[in-house]
């Protein structure tokens, strides 16, 4: 980017005015928005016992899953997409010829480090056959640092477990199979 | 000397130059696109990806002159006065055109082809393609075909090109790559039973424009684009073919050919290529252990660099065997280590192995029968230092004899069978052993102290060929932990402070050892002839005779 790039909007700092020189009325201003929650409805939940709903799952980025075709195989084609767009590279994939006649390549290995991951959703952007997806799922926990570094079986089954919760998003909305 | 247009730039081009259009731009800085030529190959014009405008220059009037059709820049030569148009609308469309063309049965499995990322079908869409997909044809699976034991067809990714074809009519003589049928239904193929298997069939997979071809070595291993890639020289026989390293964090992927007119053309061999296999091998040798009793115990490099003279002084007359493996570099250090503490030191070199005949192919690529590196290079050093230079069976005599007391003995052999029991108990006896290698051998399991050395990969310096040409190699990867490569060993034991560094040693060789002299300039990235210097070295005797 360079300073000069038509597409670069400059945005100066508003000058503070006379009110905002005598920081009282700002700070009154600010107690009021806090008094005016004491009284509206609550927001914060008691989380294990309530758990927060959540508004769209479909565009919530929880834990990852690996999805299934058809015929219950792994869909990823190790194209290392995912791994490429990773901006915290914890996505780590070994490819191999795959057994089955009608796909050429797939993914031996599939491990996903959920304790690197910023589940910022590159992965399931970059995917060209839409077989990492990002659920949601947000409570994960384990008790070792190993038992976070998701590998394909268990990916798989985070898949099996909300398949039928959340279908597999390209369908619901409306790209191709 | 003549003029050839190219957009309104002009490009001398010498009277005895044979250049096509693409070579022509080329020199003017631009880029013309193209599938089936091939600088190493015979012209065919049949992708007619290169399509330019064409004229002529009437030398007296300055008149040009159009063609009103489009040509082929591979097939035009460029002669003083032809004028190319590489960037007419005209031209546009009908590159746009050959893409469409191409794309119309083209599988698109990008995501799953090996060669996406270095792809020209690829690059080229992007360049030059419609932004729209006027056929609507969804990604299809396509067949694959063995052409023999390195090289898979993929069959719909296929361009069309014929270069894999040409190169095995054309490089190796062996024509096993053929065209089948005709028309849209034309597809690569080989006779049934006679399977692409040339000793350079590797080849075909870069030449392949399109990821049709795939090297079954590197099928599937690593994406393109995650690999470093670091200049080097093939170790696996003189020739020295030059190389591209491609690696990625520590860990080599492939080999592919440099092109170097002098020594490889645009080609390698598949013994080279595919021979990297032991540089992770699981059985390579870590950590440095030194003899105690019958049991081996592990040390510290420090130590290693802290005792070893005192070792050696104690011990009294030194032998080292200089591998034809190790860089000019290297050697020298070594050389100069073990004559720092015993000038009158005798140096061997190592045994230089030699398999089978040369294989000369009919375009004049050899492969030499001597599978090592740098066998030039050592004689030219060991003929400097002089002293008593032994060969290899010479200097086991010399063993015999019992005058030594200690052995320096550098390998880096592709494997362990450099040496066998009954060599091996020819070094039985001494004071101090030092064997550096990569693997474990019957030598090894003697010495005092085993240190594991570091691979071709790792290496850094320069190697002089069978032409006597020195070229130099840029190491790819670090060695493993506990090894160190050879040249680092040498510079600590020398005590010279910080890391090894290798184009300091080359410029010192070169100002001392008359041979090497060229080298203080600089070695240039294609190599260096040090034949000239002989010839010149000659005459000044001739002249003061
Ligand atoms: S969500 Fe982001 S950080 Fe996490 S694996 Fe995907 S790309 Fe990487
Ligand atoms: S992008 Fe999709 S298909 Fe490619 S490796 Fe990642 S999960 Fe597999
Ligand atoms: S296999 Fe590759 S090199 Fe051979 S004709 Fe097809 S595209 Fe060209
Ligand atoms: S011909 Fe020799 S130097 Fe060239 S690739 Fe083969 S082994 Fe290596
Ligand atoms: S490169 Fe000229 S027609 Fe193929």
């Amino acid at each position: 980017m360079k300073p000069d790039d038509a597409q670069v909007n400059w945005v100066e700092e508003p000058k503070l005015g006379l009110t905002g020189k005598m920081y009282l009325p700002l700070i009154f201003s600010g107690l009021a928005v806090t008094t005016k929650h004491l009284f509206g409805p609550k927001m914060t939940v008691s989380f294990p016992e309530q758990r927060p709903e959540i508004g769209n799952p479909l565009i919530y980025r929880g834990v990852h899953r690996l999805n299934k075709d058809e015929q219950g195989r792994v869909k990823c084609v190790a194209c290392f997409l995912c791994a490429t767009a990773c901006p915290a590279h914890c996505i780590d994939i070994i490819a191999a010829p795959s057994p089955w006649p009608d796909r050429d390549k797939y993914c031996e290995s599939f491990t996903i480090d959920e304790l690197r991951c910023i589940f910022c959703g590159m992965c399931e952007e970059a995917c060209p056959v839409d077989a990492v997806e990002l659920t949601s799922l947000f409570d994960l926990t384990g008790r070792s640092r190993e038992e976070m570094i998701f590998d394909k079986e268990k990916l798989l089954s985070v898949y099996d477990m909300t398949k039928d919760a959340e279908p597999m998003k390209s369908r619901v909305m409306g790209a191709s199979p | 000397m003549g003029t050839v247009l190219v957009d309104g730039i002009e490009v001398p081009v010498a009277d005895n130059e044979r250049l096509n259009g693409i070579q022509a731009a080329e020199r003017a800085g631009i880029d013309i696109p193209h599938y089936c030529w091939h600088a190493g190959l015979s012209v065919v014009a049949s992708c007619r990806m290169c399509l330019v405008e064409q004229g002529t220059k009437d030398p007296a009037t300055g008149k040009i002159t159009m063609i009103p059709k489009v040509v082929p820049a591979c097939q035009t030569p460029a002669k003083d006065g032809t004028v190319f148009i590489t960037n007419s609308d005209k031209v546009k469309q009908c590159r746009a055109q050959v893409e469409e063309a191409l794309l119309i049965d083209h599988p698109i499995d990008c995501p799953i082809c090996d060669k996406a990322g270095e792809c020209r079908l690829q690059d080229y869409y992007f360049e030059h393609g419609q932004p729209e997909r006027r056929a609507d044809i969804r990604p299809f699976h396509s067949p694959k075909r063995e052409m023999g034991d390195t090289v898979t067809l993929f069959v719909d990714r296929c361009v069309m090109c014929t270069r894999c074809v040409r190169f095995t009519r054309e490089i190796t003589g062996t024509s096993e790559l053929m065209v089948t049928n005709r028309g849209s239904h034309e597809e690569i193929d080989v006779f049934p039973g006679f399977p692409l298997a040339n000793k350079m069939s590797g080849n075909v997979v870069d030449l392949c424009p399109v990821g049709a071809l795939g090297d079954k070595d590197f099928m599937y291993q690593q994406r393109v684009w995650f690999m470093k890639s670091h200049d080097g020289i093939c170790t696996g026989c003189s020739t020295g073919c030059n190389i591209e390293v491609e690696e990625n964090q520590d860990r080599v992927y492939r080999l592919k050919p440099r092109e170097n007119a002098q020594v490889n053309q645009w080609w390698m061999c598949d013994e080279g290529r595919y021979g990297y296999h032991h540089v992770h091998a699981e059985d390579r040798q870590v950590g440095p252990r030194r003899r105690e009793g019958d049991k081996y115990v592990n040390i510290e490099w420090n130590t290693v660099t802290a005792e070893m003279k005192a070792k050696l002084t104690a011990a009294g007359r030194i032998g080292a065997v200089i591998s034809p493996h190790l860089t000019i570099e290297e050697a020298y250090l070594l050389i100069k280590y073990v004559r720092s503490i015993d000038p009158a030191a005798v140096l061997a070199l190592g045994p230089v192995p030699v398999i089978g005949t040369d294989e000369r192919f009919p375009n004049g690529f050899t492969i030499h029968a001597e599978k090592a590196p740098n066998r030039r290079g050592i004689e030219m050093l060991l003929a400097h230092f002089g002293g008593k230079v032994l060969s290899f069976v010479d200097f086991q005599k010399e063993l015999d004899a019992k005058t030594l007391r200690a052995v320096w003995v550098s390998a880096g052999y592709k494997k362990s069978d450099w040496n066998d029991e009954t060599t091996a108990r020819k070094f039985a006896g001494l004071d101090v052993l030092v064997v550096q290698d990569l693997f474990s051998s019957p030598l090894w399991n003697m010495a005092t102290y085993q240190l594991p050395g570091g691979s071709f990969a790792e290496r850094e310096g320069s190697y002089v060929n069978f032409q006597d040409r020195l070229q130099t190699a840029k190491f790819a990867i670090r060695p493993p932990v506990g090894a160190w490569v050879e040249g680092q060993l040498y510079w600590r034991l020398l005590e010279r402070p910080g890391l090894y560094q290798s184009r300091k040693v080359l410029t010192e060789a070169a100002a001392e050892v008359t041979a090497l002299h060229l080298a203080l300039g600089g070695v240039p990235p294609t190599g260096l002839d040090l034949r000239a210097n002989q010839l010149a070295g000659e005459k000044k005797e001739a002249a003061t005779v």
